[in-house]
């Protein structure tokens, strides 16, 4: 049977509850009647031969760009740059799709008689991988060739010997980027699609850069033009990186983009009730429910956190395609749409979302408030094309326990920010204005990105940049089951219960509110009409 | 007066009476002990007593804007019943078949199993071709099978009948051995499982005539199973009579008349060079069916009618069916069983 569509559900008296992420929790919550629950699409079918189809991507370019082999040649200088841990999400089972396709890259290369080959993580301001995440994402076999040799670099955003300026766009913006990558004869990026906004010019123009190039487009004026992240066309994100990538190619800088896209089959079996709609859960299904919700209620949220970061996905490779950066990536983003679109008619006034333990930023680490405020608000409200998904003035209404709590190694600046920065202010522009260059500049966040594992000392400003566009648009937030003393200085409201929120709502929207949950997983892109 | 003493004196039973009157006036009459039992292993009941009744510890209500897909039954033909072959499997179903299934089938149907000696268990794997008149010819023949062939026997049913809901799937996987296989015309994927098991080492037990008797006489074997099968993988078939079966538990019957039976073995039939399915078939029928005739008179008549072609036929005489059924012989009475202790015959029933 071919995988079923996404499609909106009416709630009414015979629709069973619907199930929230909450954390390191669920919780399920009895919609009104009349409300929307948006189901994302079945899981796609995989490649049948994810190996023979990368060969084929690679023999077979899209675009104004040669065959893989005949860019290869003896003597050549060739670096292989792909993403970081914050992709897929969760971190896929083995092999990782880097993996397969690096190896296909490098097999070309070692028979073209290609000697001078680097890896370079593309970080940007991201913290660095350990070793055990990069042998997870390369495979041992490429980890142990390139590694001992200083082969296999992490992206130093603040190393200025390792950066090099390529010039100024015709909006001003700085080009910045890595310097093995911009002097190499070529450069391969290999990529992950997991939504819609991954990809392009945005792999190398925001991957491989620095904090000079970045702040052009990673500010308040910015976001809030991005309408949305997920959609190219309109996002003012993806309209800078595209001014950026064409800088990057004239100043003859010769990419080979690989993109793959996945399915969104997220969840391993002993979660498999996550995938499903609440109606089709078997009894197998409630059981796994009732159990993990009984042991998890029980269990300490470190030890719980703890396990679920170590689930891996079995995402499955849906499509790959290699040639020219904007040919390529029109081909992902339509697949990444075939399996997440979901047509919905139009607006809400009140958009309900669960929110989970992991965003693209703390793998293996904590969620903390920073996080949760962007994970709902920059990214699942943004999951939309065309129109919001909640109308001008609404109310957004996310699940999760948001505890005041921190990841001392992974987000130091994080905590700084939270305690200096939204005491005072929540206002995106003000904050970016104030404070930022002091974060930014700090020599000793640059210290722990440069040599720890920690997220660049601007990074939480970045993040309280990606929620300007819900926070212009929006007329509250409440989040429900929350540390009200975090979601206080998060600028949100605080609620019990599913039906306080909604009753704290109605203060905002009026009675009788329109409401709209975006059930996931599996991850969805709503096609507001 | 003895109306005033009862009514003036609240012994406990009265008093328990008023009780109960009390509650059943309220409640209304209490409900049989075997609905309340069953009532209180409902899913919603379980629930209740764990603390709640709702999703996700019962099962969720169906919305209804959804269209409620077919659910996806794997039954018939499509039913896999390979797990019904493994060893823990095959030892609880021996367990069965030796402690339950042959004494009852010993007790109820005592039956007279002839002709064991012409199968040698160099032949196995074989077919058994038999003629096919009531539920109890499958219990029956496997319990009246050697030792060497009895526990490693599968029975072709009929997908339609036996296979079409998933618990009576599992029950006749698990009870009979049984695989599924399409009583009307040859399938692929029946024939083919049904080889490989031959291939296997499994032998099969086959009613080619497709179904039971409706009259009590034969109704000819279909070429498509038994013959079919012997021809594809060249093992032996080995033909059965069942006598007296129908008399036990008939079509459409829904009790059990105690009787005695005959099973007979015939010698293993092994296809001959170039003789194909249809032949093969109408050999199997003919010796089936001299069998039979071997049943209802001894060996040497019906192997000398059997040598001058008139060994009467397995389907009966080909007139209306009031006169069909008026051919075949009474069924013995009730009257006329064995005693068999501990039950009391059916002379003893009628009598006490």
């Amino acid at each position: 049977m071919s995988p079923r569509p996404g499609f909106v559900l009416e709630v009414d008296r015979s629709t069973p509850p619907t199930l929230f992420w909450h954390g390191e929790r669920f919780r399920l919550e009895r919609l009104p009647e009349g409300s929307r629950v948006i189901y994302a699409p079945e899981p796609l079918d995989p490649l049948p031969d994810p190996a023979a189809a990368i060969r084929e991507a690679l023999l077979h370019p899209l675009g104004d760009q040669q065959p893989l082999p005949a860019l290869l040649r003896p003597g050549m200088r060739l670096t292989i740059a792909f993403d970081d841990i914050s992709l897929p999400l969760p971190p896929m089972e083995r092999p990782d799709i880097r993996q397969l396709v690096i190896e296909e890259v490098l097999d070309l290369a070692a028979a073209a008689g290609v000697d001078d080959v680097e890896l370079i993580v593309a970080l940007a301001l991201h913290r660095r991988m350990t070793e055990p995440e990069l042998r997870h994402a390369l495979g041992d076999r490429i980890y142990d060739a390139f590694a001992p040799t200083g082969l296999l670099t992490q992206h130093d955003a603040e190393d200025p010997d390792a950066l090099v300026h390529l010039g100024l766009t015709d909006q001003g913006e700085d080009v910045e980027i890595n310097r093995r990558a911009a002097e190499s004869d070529l450069l391969v990026y290999v990529n992950i699609n997991l939504v819609a906004m991954d990809g392009g010019h945005k792999s190398v123009a925001t991957g491989l850069s620095s904090y000079r190039s970045l702040r052009h487009h990673h500010n308040p004026q910015t976001m809030r033009h991005s309408r949305s992240f997920m959609d190219q066309h309109r996002s003012e994100l993806h309209s800078a990186n595209w001014r950026m990538g064409k800088l990057i190619a004239e100043s003859g800088v010769t990419i080979f983009q690989i993109e793959t896209t996945l399915n969104n089959d997220a969840f391993p079996p002993p979660f498999g009730f996550l995938q499903k709609r609440e109606w089709e859960w078997g009894v197998r299904d409630r059981m796994a429910f009732v159990g993990a919700s009984a042991v998890l209620d029980r269990t300490p949220a470190a030890a719980a956190r703890q396990v679920f970061h170590r689930v891996r996905a079995p995402h499955r490779m849906t499509s790959v395609q290699a040639g020219e950066v904007e040919a390529v990536h029109l081909r992902t983003t339509e697949n990444v749409w075939k399996q997440q679109g979901v047509p919905v008619e139009g607006q809400t006034d009140i958009l309900t979302m669960g929110l989970p333990y992991i965003s693209p930023y703390n793998v293996n680490s904590i969620l903390n408030p920073i996080l949760v405020a962007c994970l709902g608000l920059g990214y699942f409200f943004n999951l939309y094309r065309g129109r919001p998904l909640v109308r001008e003035g609404g109310v957004v209404i996310m699940s999760h326990p948001t505890p005041w709590e921190f990841n001392p190694v992974h987000h130091p600046s994080y905590i700084d920010f939270f305690e200096q920065v939204l005491s005072q202010t929540t206002d995106p522009v003000e904050v970016a204005d104030t404070f930022e260059a002091s974060f930014a500049n700090d020599p000793w966040y640059i210290h722990l990105y440069r040599t720890g594992h920690a997220y660049h000392g601007v990074h939480p400003f970045y993040m309280w940049y990606w929620c300007a566009h819900a926070l212009e648009h929006l007329g509250g937030v409440i989040v429900v089951g929350g540390d009200p003393a975090a979601v206080h200085r998060l600028g949100f409201r605080a609620a019990s219960t599913m039906t306080d929120a909604i009753e704290m709502a109605t203060d905002l929207v009026g009675r009788s509110p329109t409401l709209t949950h975006i059930h996931t997983p599996p991850l969805l892109l709503a096609d507001v009409q | 007066m003895t109306g005033s003493v009862s009514a003036g004196h609240g012994s406990a039973r009265s008093l328990l009476s008023a009780r109960v009157v009390r509650s059943e006036a309220r409640l209304g009459p209490a409900p049989p002990v075997r609905a309340r039992l069953l009532a209180r292993l409902a899913p919603a009941a379980v629930a209740k007593a764990v603390g709640s009744r709702r999703f996700p510890l019962v099962a969720p209500s169906w919305p209804e804007q959804v269209e409620r897909p077919e659910p996806e039954r794997r039954v018939g033909l499509d039913y896999d019943t390979a797990w019904a072959r493994r060893y823990p499997v095959r030892f609880a179903r021996a367990l069965l078949l030796d402690n339950i299934t042959r004494p009852l089938a010993t007790l109820i149907a005592a039956p007279d199993v002839r002709g064991l000696d012409g199968l040698s268990s160099d032949d196995a794997p074989v077919i058994f071709a038999a003629n096919h008149a009531s539920h109890l010819d499958t219990p029956l023949l496997l319990s009246c099978l050697p030792l060497r062939f009895r526990h490693r026997t599968v029975v072709a049913a009929a997908s339609d009948y036996f296979f079409d809901r998933t618990w009576k799937a599992h029950l006749f996987a698990f009870s009979l051995a049984a695989i599924p296989i399409e009583r009307t015309k040859v399938n692929r994927r029946s024939a083919l499982l049904a080889s490989e098991l031959l291939g296997d080492g499994w032998n099969l037990i086959i009613f080619p005539e497709g179904g039971r008797s409706p009259d009590g006489w034969g109704q000819g074997f279909r070429p498509g199973g038994a013959a079919y099968l012997s021809v594809r993988t060249g093992r032996p078939v080995v033909p059965v009579h069942l006598a007296g079966t129908r008399q036990v538990l008939p079509k459409g019957a829904t009790g059990i008349r105690r009787t005695e039976t005959t099973v007979t073995f015939g010698t293993p039939l092994r296809p001959e060079p170039g003789e194909d399915v249809r032949r093969l078939g109408e050999r199997i029928e003919r010796s089936v069916a001299l069998l039979a005739d071997e049943q209802s008179s001894d060996w040497w008549s019906a192997r000398r009618r059997a040598a001058s072609g008139t060994t009467p036929p397995l389907r009966g005489p080909d007139v209306a069916p009031w006169r069909r059924s008026w051919s075949l012989e009474p069924a013995p009475s009730r009257a006329a069983t064995r005693s068999r202790w501990p039950l009391r015959t059916g002379a003893d029933a009628t009598t006490g």
